[in-house]
């Protein structure tokens, strides 16, 4: 469905690249993990898969074919992302109405208030929400309104960074829940970041463990589960998630 | 008890939208030794407005009213702005939930963190010392590269990066009383671990009062010392961080249950079914 072939980022010249030739294919309806360090490259590969990195080396596709350089409205209509840092990708003078009507606006598709109303509810949010600022909201609320915002438009594919970090667990089960009843009934494809490994155990099907720009490994989510990792690093990951677990 | 760092009691905050008036924290009291207390609950349940309020941080929408709400013995409703612009940094420092929007965008991480070294820390006022100080403490914090991460703007580091870069620059002014706002939640575990020891270590070498705001149940349990859960604007149970499996409010032991685990998937997650008499004082 969506794969990338030795993506190459750099963001200066001197040094290591910040990704350094990744690659990875997602087959339609599953879900793809990718986990590892603290500034390892994880948000910059879905930030040059949404065409926010231009110049980057190496290919994106999607069903087999090449996207555009310059992602145009039928890459954003199959395609959205959330953000890690929701507060940095909501317009702070926006109401969070005109703000998930706005890419339903920029595709053409159906504006009608309800719409709106349903995204938010959907994520456990009263429908009220929409008249609020997003400086009004607490943080798992804002995260939810950028989930909302890149459901809204229907994609196939969803880039999710980190997308139930700052939600308590049972607000976290509600909506890894909807995920997985979307990916069921109408077949998206994700791609999932997080840190939390028992999330990315029961989100994926598969995953792929980064550090310094490279992926180490790629792994069934079964060998995760039972424990059968090869590389160092995604022993230690396993062991310091169980530590605490 | 000798006088605690900070006393909170029947705190109340109403923020005013357009659409009327917002009760966020509706009577919540706790009082905070040299210890390491955690705050956990639902989101939305006015765990940031409490932070921001012992800090006096909120908006002007907001009203605030307590029967006491004081940190280090200044009564933080009545302080002046002068008091309050002296303790915050360097009495009180707030590790905020959204680092890299709470950082200055237009100087770069290093500057912002040797600032607040030379504003709070005579023994850093030079230039030099500063920078030495800035570097160290990213070090402290697991930043892989000082050099080349201290150079950089708030746009340019990742979003775990830019989280240690806020404890980084709040640990810097030496506060006695420090509040951490979801301060791990976009760091691996492993740099988790690592940011954590140092946390505690504060604790117990410096007499810190910390008040650890957390999504992480086995995060809390395991590093906390005390907890407290909060629900609709209110503390529904406390309880000893160890004790925490053994909770007994229906919000909480629904929190434990919805809870993924990495060995033993379940489909779909359990979820909560709020009964509104949650909302009531028990
Ligand atoms: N615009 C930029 N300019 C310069 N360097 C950048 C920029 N964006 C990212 N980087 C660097 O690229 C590296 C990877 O960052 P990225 O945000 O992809 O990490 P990450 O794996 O998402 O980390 P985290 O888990 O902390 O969010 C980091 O060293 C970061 O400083
Ligand atoms: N400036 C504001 N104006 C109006 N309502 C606000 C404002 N700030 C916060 N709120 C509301 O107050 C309530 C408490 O918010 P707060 O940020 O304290 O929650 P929280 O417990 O930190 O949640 P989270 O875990 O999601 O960060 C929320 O319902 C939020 O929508
Ligand atoms: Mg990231
Ligand atoms: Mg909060």
């Amino acid at each position: 469905m969506i794969a990338v072939e030795d993506l190459v980022v750099r963001f200066d010249r001197r040094g290591a690249p910040a990704v350094g030739g990744v690659s990875f294919a997602i087959a339609p309806g599953s879900t793809f993990g990718l986990v590892g360090e603290s500034g390892c490259g994880k948000s910059t590969v879905l930030r040059a898969i949404a065409g926010l990195i231009p110049g980057h080396g190496g290919r994106v596709l999607i069903d087999g074919k090449p996207v555009p350089e310059r992602r145009d409205k039928p890459f954003f209509s199959r395609v959205q992302m959330v953000f890690q840092d929701p507060y940095g990708s909501l317009h702070p003078r926006q109401t969070i109405a005109a703000q998930l009507a706005e890419p339903l606006r920029n595709l053409g598709l159906d504006r009608s208030p309800g719409r709106v109303a349903d995204a938010l509810v959907a994520v456990g949010l009263d429908p009220a929400f929409q008249w609020r600022f997003p400086h009004e909201l607490s943080g798992g609320q804002r995260q939810r309104v950028a989930i909302a915002r890149a459901l809204i438009v229907e994609p196939q594919v969803l880039l999710l960074d980190e997308p139930t970090s700052a939600l308590d667990v049972s607000v976290q089960a509600e909506i890894l829940n909807l995920l997985t009843a979307l990916r069921r009934e109408r077949g998206l494809t994700y791609l999932l970041v997080s840190h939390d490994l028992a999330v990315v155990s029961h989100m994926c099907s598969r995953l792929a463990v980064m550090q310094r720009g490279h992926i180490v490994e790629e792994l069934e989510v079964e060998a995760l589960r039972a424990r059968r990792v090869t590389h160092p690093y995604t022993a230690e990951l396993l062991a310091a998630s169980e530590a605490y677990g | 008890m000798a006088q605690p760092l900070v006393a909170v009691r029947e705190l109340r905050v109403g923020f005013r939208t357009k659409a009327g008036i917002v009760d966020a924290v509706r009577g919540v009291g706790f009082d905070l030794g040299r210890e390491k207390l955690g705050i956990v609950g639902e989101s939305g349940s006015g765990k940031s407005t409490v932070g921001r309020a012992l800090m006096r941080l909120l908006p002007r929408s907001a009203a605030v009213r307590a029967e006491r709400l004081a940190v280090c013995g200044t009564d933080v409703l009545t302080a002046s702005d002068r008091t309050m612009r002296d303790i915050r940094g360097g009495r009180i420092g707030l590790i905020m939930q959204d680092p890299k929007y709470s950082l200055n965008p237009v100087v770069t991480v290093g500057e912002q963190i040797a600032e607040v070294f030379r504003l709070h820390r005579p023994e850093y006022a030079g230039k030099r010392a500063a920078r030495e100080a800035t570097l160290s403490i990213l070090e402290q914090v697991k930043i892989r590269d000082p050099e080349r991460v201290a150079s950089l703007y708030p746009h340019q580091v990742s979003g775990g990066m830019g989280q240690r870069v806020m404890i980084a620059s709040v640990l810097a002014g030496g506060p006695d009383v420090l509040i951490a706002d979801e301060p791990t939640s976009a760091l691996d575990v492993t740099v988790r671990l690592e940011v954590l020891a140092l946390l505690d270590e504060l604790v117990a070498s410096r007499g810190l009062g910390l008040i650890f705001i957390s999504h992480d149940l086995n995060l809390v349990r395991k590093f906390c010392d005390r907890v407290l859960i909060m629900y609709a604007g209110r503390v529904v149970e406390a309880l000893a961080a160890r004790d925490l499996g053994n909770a007994t409010h229906p919000y909480t032991r629904g929190l434990l249950a919805s809870m993924p685990h990495i060995h033993e998937p379940r489909d779909p997650l359990p979820t909560l079914v709020r009964d509104p008499a949650w909302r009531e004082p028990a």
